[in-house]
């Protein structure tokens, strides 16, 4: 697919979140797709009517493109629902693309929005049941991505210790973040010694549980010059689904982003030497780990090795989730919308304390299901084109 | 070709475990074992499937502990049987965190109850073959 897709064809010109944390009793997921939507329509400066493609996905809203149209009062040409877990809004970018090259739309809005903090995960994202995995009671996601972890450190020799420098780095880097939700330091000491939920994770390995949501605004690289902003060019895009239930994952330690990142860099024509910063899915602290691998930034097996020492941390050898992460800055269930705004925001270099210098190519990779969706989109300022 | 009018793959596997038996499909057209039971082999496409009874033997591939609040801690793990699929269980008789990567497990039939279908557990099988 990715070969009829054109390297700087669309251009992300608007990027916004929700409100995030904590909203108020009885805010619903639509209210905060809706004002992610305006937020991010008033950044680049177009307004409802020029909307004619709508993407939505969200675990409380089961047809998301009707809600939001709906909300809003518009009735977009093309619209998308394809919910593959948090690397959707990926997805969305990739079909995105294809409409506006063919000329199907012309400005895209992609969003999200949820209400786990206030509602409950378990009421949020309520699980199918499996006769094959359920009578054994997992906690899932989380007990998924945690023998994946328990598989690379009997294979590889990766650590705890390299687990929590994970989520360390993420704290360090949300402390420069004014929209994260953690606030304090964290320690090594404190991520090992923090309760245990299903080993090797302690509840500091664990994703945030909070409210929130996000949209951005994407159009043709011709129209993204006469708008507010610099646009912020989609380089490449890649995609790819291994399984659903993590019985059904072939290899644990092998994701598809091994799948997902060599489409998106053949189409950007980067490799990862010209990947300035990355955006990684963190739901768990093993998954930076694995994308680091599975991308080519560095060999198998050495993910936990390279993240030691501060490796991703502020100042380290490569700046990744500078935001703070879906471990410290805001995980609202689904969070890949907001791992794109992220990126998008670093080549636009507007991050301030946190900005990476020099931030022409961002890599931002999503994740969906137990490690069941890998999708990669590589973002790239004016000069990288 | 399974008629799922008259009997459902999980059906199948549930009347196999009240024998005290655990049951697999095996592709007859490509000849790979594969587990969950399905109505269509996956890959091939093909109904041409044969249900087997496993030795019951197999390897711990990967394992969790899970702490729900107010009970004991409990063993997920993920099993190789010999037949060459995978399913999850749960290894039994062993404190949890002692189960390991690489351990020979043994299957052995749970009964479930009113609310749970019975379901395969394993127990440390030592050095079994």
């Amino acid at each position: 697919m990715t070969d009829m897709l054109k390297r700087g064809s669309i251009a992300v010109v608007g990027a916004a979140e929700s409100d995030l944390g904590q909203v108020a009793p009885h805010t619903s997921p639509v209210d905060l797709m809706a004002q992610a939507t305006l937020r991010a329509l008033d950044d680049c400066g177009l307004t409802l009517k020029d909307v004619d493609g709508l993407y939505v996905a969200a675990t409380q809203v089961r047809m998301g493109p009707m809600s939001l149209a709906e909300y809003l009062g518009i009735k977009p040409k093309v619209f998308d629902g394809t919910q593959i877990g948090g690397s959707s809004f990926m997805t969305h970018v990739a079909h995105a693309q294809m409409a506006i090259q063919l000329g199907l739309c012309e400005v895209a809005v992609i969003a999200y929005g949820s209400t786990q903090r206030s509602v409950s995960r378990a009421a949020a994202s309520p699980r199918e049941f499996n006769p094959y995995e359920s009578p054994y009671r997992p906690i899932l996601p989380i007990s998924a991505y945690a023998m994946a972890a328990a598989r690379h450190m009997h294979q590889y020799g990766t650590t705890r210790e390299h687990l929590a420098e994970v989520a360390v780095a993420a704290r360090k880097w949300a402390l420069m973040n004014p929209k994260a939700w953690e606030k304090e330091p964290l320690t090594i000491e404190q991520a090992l010694n923090a309760r245990m939920v299903s080993y090797p994770f302690t509840v500091r390995d664990c994703c945030l549980v909070v409210d929130g949501g996000g949209a951005i605004v994407l159009t043709s690289a011709a129209k993204a010059k006469t708008l507010k902003k610099k646009p912020v060019y989609v380089l490449g895009v890649g995609e790819t689904l291994s399984h659903a239930n993590i019985s059904s994952m072939p290899d644990f330690t092998v994701t598809g982003a091994a799948i997902s990142g060599p489409q998106a860099f053949k189409m950007a024509g980067v490799t990862p030497k010209d990947v300035k910063m990355l955006s990684l899915y963190d739901a768990f602290t093993i998954t930076p780990i694995l994308f680091l691998e599975d991308l080519g930034f560095v060999p198998k097996g050495e993910g936990g090795r390279f993240v030691a020492n501060g490796g991703i941390a502020p100042g380290g050898k490569l700046a990744v989730n500078t935001s703070g992460g879906g471990l410290s800055y805001c995980h609202p269930g689904m969070y890949g919308l907001l791992v794109m705004i992220e990126a998008i925001r670093q080549v636009r270099g507007e991050c301030g304390e946190r900005q990476v210098k020099g931030c022409d190519v961002a890599l931002a990779h999503g994740n969906g299901g137990v490690m069941s969706s890998q999708c990669t989109v590589i973002f790239g300022s004016e000069n990288s084109l | 070709m399974t008629d799922l009018t008259k009997q459902s793959p999980l059906g199948t596997y549930v009347e196999h475990l009240k024998k005290g038996e655990l049951a697999y499909q095996v592709c007859k057209d490509d000849g790979k074992a594969f587990f969950y039971p399905r109505a269509v082999a996956p890959g091939s496409g093909s109904s041409n499937i044969e249900w087997r009874v496993s030795k019951g033997l197999g390897t711990v591939y990967t394992t969790t502990v899970v702490h729900y609040k107010g009970e004991a801690p409990l063993n997920v793990a993920m099993i190789d049987m010999d037949e060459g699929y995978r399913l999850m269980s749960r290894v039994e008789d062993i404190d949890p965190m002692q189960v390991k990567i690489g351990m020979r497990v043994k299957f052995r039939a749970n009964p479930g109850d009113d609310k749970t279908l019975p379901y395969p557990v394993f127990t440390p099988a030592g050095d079994a073959k």
